[in-house]
């Protein structure tokens, strides 16, 4: 138990100390058996009064530190610090929140602010006084990352991992690179094309030495822990050979019987069983659908490169860090919402490949197209719907896919049925440009939605526009576009397989959006782009280097100093129900022999500190350190006190 | 009315949770939310962690309430939580009534990190609750 404590109680400028009697809290607790010494200090944070503290520390030789200030959010690292520059084991150092949790609370009540605070500080003081000096876990870590997704974000943090001298695999579960990027052959605000973007950032990986790609292949399995993790990779066969004559699998493709949707398009026109989606396509050699294929031996009569043989293999690699950049799915409407499934009702992915494929006119289905309704918040913003979120890159791809049509054809009459454009920053000219051209823009709220109707041929959206006040309009179109937003994948198997929690909005879950905007809770995993909420593809690519930076500052030292706050078991009293271990969502606790006796076992490593273990233990085996039953109940008591 | 005058006024202890919960009470204090000052706090890492002993320790010591400010579906360790939290409370709740203590002292319910107006809100109608109980 400690017994040189020192306590320093701040006013805060005035911030603690209008409303709270500091002088009060100060004599209320210097008397405490074990406090050395209790100090009010204008401002513990300023780097006199941190000198003060740590020089009482070392000088004092105390063995305690009780800072009573602001937030623990705001503080706590700044005091940790200070304990240790005074040679003091930071997890001997508790923090008071008296700002956020008590002055501020109540101000309106001094003497309960003061009665609250002296309590607050008590605890705090009990709670040093069990506290025990605990070292960081060190642990070696591996100079190698796994990324996860060959799209813009994955190849992106590849290539700066691999310049900054780290090993990279680049896992992508596709058979080509590019992920949704590729389908793009317009990007707004960039001269090249979502392909030309794809090709370059896939020569500067290829060249690369650092980078290892795998294509067709997604992890099925990961044990280990941050710095050490094993990760088994499942490689799905692409059923071509290494060298291959292009020529022949050209004619292989054109043989083929076999004719599919063809989700790269979004299924608006077929593929074959072996395809490949466009000509510069990387890896520049198509692929066999296995699930498609029927293995009529078609190809195999015109092209030599094909190999039924190759199978499946399973790869076993040891990385330091895994960064998943594992994308979006974009938005499938329901059978009837906003007229899907009416004939002349597409989603905007389709539309842009329908422009894409119509050079001079403007044809969907054998017929020319002049007027389009947009519809916007298709999946999006939902009322009833799970999707509360706002996608954030439809508007101004939507703004933008107009200007093009205009571009492109000839009388073009473009409506747009919005709930407010949403074209922030610097994609705000965008907007500016599309209303010169004359698109014309119609409103609602949320609960009073357009309506969509099948009228002699023709589409009828009608609103209620409430930029007229209310007007009821109808726009007859040709083609009705849904500006259908993001998801989350819809398989999230690797989000199973890594452990990454998922938030409200189902896409994983950073640990803070502002503080630790690509962490994990599972250390040394990070994420990147889309798969993290919907991003634009700068965004994805900003995301994408800072998940590469922190990443990278996880192995380059090549060893790690772990958080020591984790599940302890006594053994002595452990008798192995199993309960800790089904409780423990990170698969930390596991059962060992030990003198004949079956007890749970902890992987200091892979421990999160969560605590779930502790309340389900029937015998009370298992504790934290500080969460322990001896602080918690001594603050308990204190606080409980009259 | 000065109710830290008046030291009849219920005791609470309140679970938080260092990641969701505790940035929602500093934030209630941020925005000068004012709520009875008899309202203690002690963090931990995930409302999943609380042990029903400690619950039962803060009644024996004279605690007039626990609410217990859950992570939710926030829970940065995963989905469970929620459930894992309710269990906690369920079983704790038949360990009070086996006591002779009203299970409703013990509350629990999802405070996020920006849950401020929520958690200011549970916390008067709490004491309320409370009050009324003391009274009756």
């Amino acid at each position: 138990m400690k017994s040189k404590i020192g306590v320093y109680i701040c006013h805060c400028g005035g911030n603690i100390s209008d409303y709270v009697d500091v002088n009060k809290v100060r004599e209320a607790v210097k008397d405490i058996e074990g406090v050395e010494i209790s100090v009010d200090t204008m401002f513990a944070c300023a780097d006199s009064s941190q000198k003060q503290i740590s020089d009482d520390i070392s000088k004092k030789q105390l063995d305690g530190l009780v800072v009573a200030s602001c937030s623990p959010k705001l503080h706590y690292p700044t005091f940790s610090a200070v304990a240790e520059r005074g040679g003091l084991n930071k997890y001997n150092y508790v923090h008071a929140n008296i700002r956020e949790q008590v002055s501020w609370a109540h101000s309106d009540d001094k003497i309960g602010a003061t009665e609250k605070a002296i309590k607050i500080v008590k605890a705090a003081i009990v709670r040093v006084k069990e506290s025990v000096s605990l070292k960081p876990i060190e642990v070696k870590a591996q100079k190698s990352i796994a990324v996860l997704g060959a799209g813009v974000a994955g190849m992106r943090a590849a290539k700066e991992l691999a310049d900054l001298g780290i090993q990279v695999y680049l896992i992508e579960r596709e058979h080509f690179v590019g992920g949704r990027i590729s389908q793009l052959d317009y990007l707004c605000g960039a001269d090249e094309t979502g392909k030309e973007l794809v090709t370059h950032l896939y020569e500067k990986i290829h060249e690369h030495t650092n980078v290892t790609l795998f294509t067709g292949a997604e992890v099925i399995k990961k044990s280990g822990s941050i710095g050490n993790f094993k990760i088994q990779v499942k490689i799905t066969p692409r059923f071509i050979k290494n060298e291959c004559n292009r020529d022949e699998l050209l004619k292989a493709i054109e043989v083929c019987p076999v004719e599919v949707d063809d989700d790269f398009n979004f299924n608006i026109t077929k593929r074959k069983a072996i395809y490949r989606n466009y000509d510069s396509e990387y890896p520049q050699k198509p692929t066999i659908d296995n699930k498609n294929c029927t293995r009529c031996g078609e190809c195999e009569k015109v092209c030599s490169s094909i190999d039924f043989s190759q199978k499946e293999e399973i790869l076993d690699l040891t990385v330091g860090s895994i960064l998943a950049a594992t994308g979006f799915d974009p938005y499938q409407p329901k059978e009837g919402e906003f007229g899907w499934g009416i004939g002349n009702v597409v989603t905007l992915p389709q539309f842009r490949r329908i422009i894409n494929m119509c050079d001079d006119k403007l044809i969907y289905k054998g017929k020319e197209i002049k007027d389009i309704a947009y519809i916007y918040c298709v999946g999006s913003r939902q009322v009833d719907g799970d999707n509360k979120y706002c996608s954030r890159y439809c508007c101004t791809a939507t703004l933008y896919t107009s200007i093009l049509t205009h571009k492109k054809y000839k009388d073009i009459h473009s409506f747009h049925f919005n709930r407010g454009i949403r074209t922030y920053g610097k994609q705000e000219v965008i907007y500016d440009e599309a209303s010169r051209l004359g698109d014309i823009f119609l409103q609602s709220y949320e609960y009073d939605p357009p309506e969509v109707t099948k009228l002699n041929g023709k589409t009828n959206v009608k609103i209620e526009d409430i930029l007229t006040s209310g007007s009821e309009i109808d726009v007859d179109a040709d083609l009705v576009v849904l500006v259908t937003g993001m998801e989350p994948r819809n398989d999230c198997s690797i989000g199973d397989v890594l452990k990454i929690p998922k938030g409200r909005d189902r896409f994983y879950n950073e640990i803070h959006m502002k503080l630790r905007p690509v962490e994990t809770v599972i250390d040394g995993v990070t994420i990147a782009g889309a798969c993290q909420g919907p991003k634009n593809i700068m965004e994805s690519m900003n995301s994408a280097l800072s998940a590469a930076a922190k990443s990278y500052s996880i192995v380059n030292k090549g060893e790690l100093s772990l958080e020591p706050i984790i599940a302890k078991v006594d053994k002595e009293t452990c008798v192995w129900c199993g309960k800790c271990a089904e409780a423990c969502p990170f698969d930390a606790i596991s059962m060992i022999k030990e003198n004949g006796k079956d007890i749970a076992e902890i992987n200091l490593s892979v421990c999160k500190g969560c605590g779930m273990c502790l309340p389900v233990c029937e015998s009370n085996s298992i504790d934290m350190d500080g969460f322990t039953d001896l602080e918690i109940e001594s603050m308990i008591s204190v606080l409980a006190g009259s | 009315m000065n109710i830290s005058a008046n030291n009849d006024l219920p005791k609470i202890l309140v679970f938080s949770t260092e990641k969701i919960s505790d940035p929602a009470v500093d934030m209630a204090g941020l925005l000068k939310l004012h709520y009875p000052p008899r309202v203690y706090t002690i963090p931990i890492p995930c409302s999943s962690a609380v042990k029903p002993r400690w619950i039962l320790r803060a009644f024996e010591q004279g605690f007039d309430g626990v609410f217990i400010a859950a992570d939710g579906t926030d829970c940065p360790y995963g989905e469970s939580c929620t459930d894992k939290t309710g269990a906690i409370v369920q079983r704790t709740q038949e360990m009070l009534k086996e006591k002779g203590i009203d299970a409703a002292k013990l509350r629990m319910a999802a405070i996020c990190s920006v849950c401020s107006e929520a958690f200011v809100k549970q916390m008067k109608t709490f004491t309320e609750y409370l009050v009324k109980q003391k009274t009756n």
